[in-house]
């Protein structure tokens, strides 16, 4: 008999099988790709630039001065204009606009000085803050003027640093991919095997002659081959079309997919406790979801795991995802490395141990 | 048909938990026969098979499948043996192609998928996806499966139940054609119609035990010795052949 039977071919098999299966399978590639993607579609157009301000002017305000020339041309300053009276004071009450200027021209000894009257509202003080700071900086630069003062007693010179932009999709992005991979790796390992078994597929390839640890690393390359895919997509559509910063380029890119391969592994292990202890395909869910939830909200997904209050943390920084999204964002926009990120990493990888520990105890092929 | 023996059973038992399914049977498979395992549901028969296939563990006995020991040779058995399976799945969204694909490969065959269709009639649904097919065109497709490797001995668990009459006398064609080809097929059914006109000979499963084993025309004999009659005079015909003359030989694709 011929000794050459090749368990590497017959695992490619199966890998190229599954691969096709994934791709034709709607729900992998909907909770892998299109879902971060409009997370990521979301967040990118929802794009940080600056402080707006919205300010209507009463009707009786004087416009042909100078102080109103300047207000205009402010920066942040976005005039709202044709309201009456009365709905001026309900945006205000409302919040729909930040303030009201009222600019009054006075005549008194055959001089011309202007009375401003800005009124802004409790609920937004902040911004109120910042229109009357602003305004005292324009009135008094008018005074000056006027007082013909050459030279000011106190001059103020700032200066503002360059850094790097910290954008909302620098956030999300790593975010997004990190959630991505958990789910793809749960809910797609989870399922994948327990149909298989209940299906008998994998009864049948028991009756071939490839051995059982190779089956499962066969099902296990197709979906980390397709999540990597996905990863690749989610980043490149996050750079290209959304300015994701990848700050040593290719090398930045291709440690992040690093991560990304780690992430899945770790993850498709707590898919295989799943597909192990579920009884019935409608426990999966639930019991996925226990995984998978609190490690979307407490995990940095949507917003730093600092925000949460203290007795939580504790829980956010046993999570492995809480790691998987830290050490993205630092690949990404800081420009770590591997050898940087080695907390993370070693984190991650005892998840890891654990997981499949508990994977091979609760395994069952039929 | 020669009586080289290419399986042996002896005195296999299998028992789970308290449950004895298998309680000591003992039978030879001779060389390009198609040999039946026939008996009610539950009777043992899809256990005794899945041992001998290597695919469940006997509690005790001895086994040997082309001189090979199942307990130390599972995966060269493996290697010479075709597995039909009672309700074996295949990846549902992949085309037929594809799967001869993946079991070409699971067996490190090279085979031309085509081929390997024609062989059972599937040439026209090789773009066709596996969940597209009708209950007796899986049950071709699943036997295709089984010839990827030439193998020596192919095993058939119900592989006509709950088909209609065209795609059961297509399916024994089918067989039998395997079998002049030289491979050993062993089959399990509970339609005695079948055994008689399919088998080369059967072993009669009855709660865990084999009570009869003979050609099936020698088992009728016996039986008809004892003085035996049936009730109702036997007709040249019965009412499949009706069925069958009125509605032709051809496959149908429901």
């Amino acid at each position: 008999m011929k000794n050459n039977y090749s368990q590497y071919r017959a695992m490619m098999a199966i890998a190229r099988a599954s691969f096709r299966s994934i791709m034709r399978s709607p729900s992998a590639v909907v909770f892998t790709l299109l879902f971060p993607l409009i997370f990521i579609l979301v967040f990118g157009f929802i794009n940080g630039g600056g402080i707006r301000l919205d300010v209507a002017l009463a009707g009786e305000s004087d416009l042909k001065n100078p102080v109103f020339d300047s207000i205009a041309s402010m920066q942040g300053i976005h005039l709202v204009p044709g309201l009456t009276k009365a709905e001026i004071n309900h945006n205000l009450q409302k919040g729909d606009i930040d303030a009201i200027i009222n600019i009054q021209k006075r005549l008194a000894d055959n001089t011309i000085s202007y009375n401003v009257e800005v009124t802004t509202n409790m609920a937004s003080r902040e911004k109120g803050i910042i229109i009357r700071s602003m305004l005292e900086h324009l009135v008094d630069k008018a005074n000056l003027r006027a007082a013909a003062m050459e030279k000011p007693m106190v001059v103020l010179s700032s200066k503002e640093i360059q850094v790097r932009e910290y954008k909302t999709i620098d956030f999300i992005l790593p975010g997004q991919l990190g959630f991505s991979l958990l789910s793809s790796g749960v809910f797609g390992t989870a399922f994948v095997f327990f149909n298989l078994r209940q299906t008998l597929v994998i009864k049948r390839f028991f009756a071939t002659p490839i051995r059982k640890p190779f089956i499962v690393m066969g099902e296990a390359i197709s979906r980390l081959v397709f999540a990597l895919l996905g990863a690749a997509f989610l980043i490149l559509v996050g750079y290209f079309a959304f300015g994701f910063t990848l700050i040593h380029g290719f090398a930045t890119f291709a440690t992040m997919l690093f991560l990304s391969a780690l992430g899945l592994i770790v993850f498709m292990g707590f898919g295989f406790v799943v597909s192990g202890i579920a009884k019935s395909e409608s426990t999966i869910p639930p019991l996925a979801n226990i995984v998978t939830l609190p490690q979307f909200l407490l995990s940095g997904t949507f917003f730093g795991i600092e925000n949460f209050p203290e007795w939580l943390q504790p829980i956010c920084k046993v999570l492995p995802l809480t790691y998987l999204n830290n050490a993205m964002r630092l690949v990404a926009f800081e420009g770590a490395g591997l050898s940087d990120i080695l907390v993370p990493l070693a984190i991650i990888s005892a998840w890891g141990i654990f997981i499949y520990a508990l994977a091979v105890k609760f395994f069952r092929w039929e | 048909m020669n009586s080289t023996p290419v399986i042996t059973v002896k005195n296999l038992k299998k028992s789970y938990d308290k449950f004895e399914a298998v309680k000591g049977v003992s039978f030879e498979v001779y060389d390009c026969e198609i040999f039946g395992l026939l008996g009610p549901n539950g009777a043992g028969k899809t256990t005794t098979l899945e041992i001998i296939e290597t695919l469940r563990e006997k509690s005790s006995g001895e086994i040997t499948v082309a001189g090979l020991n199942v307990d130390q040779h599972q995966n060269e058995i493996k290697k010479i043996i075709g597995v039909q399976l009672q309700a074996a799945g295949y990846y549902p969204s992949l085309t037929l192609t594809e799967l001869i694909d993946l079991f070409a490969g699971l067996y490190n065959a090279n085979v031309d998928p085509m081929e390997m269709l024609k062989q059972v009639g599937l040439e026209d649904k090789h773009k066709a996806k596996f969940k597209e097919l009708s209950g007796g065109q899986k049950q071709r497709f699943s036997i295709a499966t089984t010839l990827i490797n030439q193998p020596k001995i192919v095993f058939l668990d119900e592989p006509t139940t709950g088909l209609d009459p065209q795609a059961r006398r297509n399916l024994w064609d089918l067989i039998r054609k395997i079998r002049d080809n030289g491979t050993t097929v062993v089959i399990t059914t509970h339609y005695m119609d079948e055994a008689e006109q399919l088998c080369d000979r059967v072993a009669v499963m009855e709660a865990g035990k084999i009570i009869a084993l003979d050609a099936p025309d020698a088992l009728i004999d016996q039986l008809v010795s004892t003085g035996f009659e049936r009730k109702k005079e036997v007709k040249k015909a019965n009412l499949e052949d009706v069925f069958i003359q009125l509605t032709g030989h051809e496959w149908r694709e429901g």
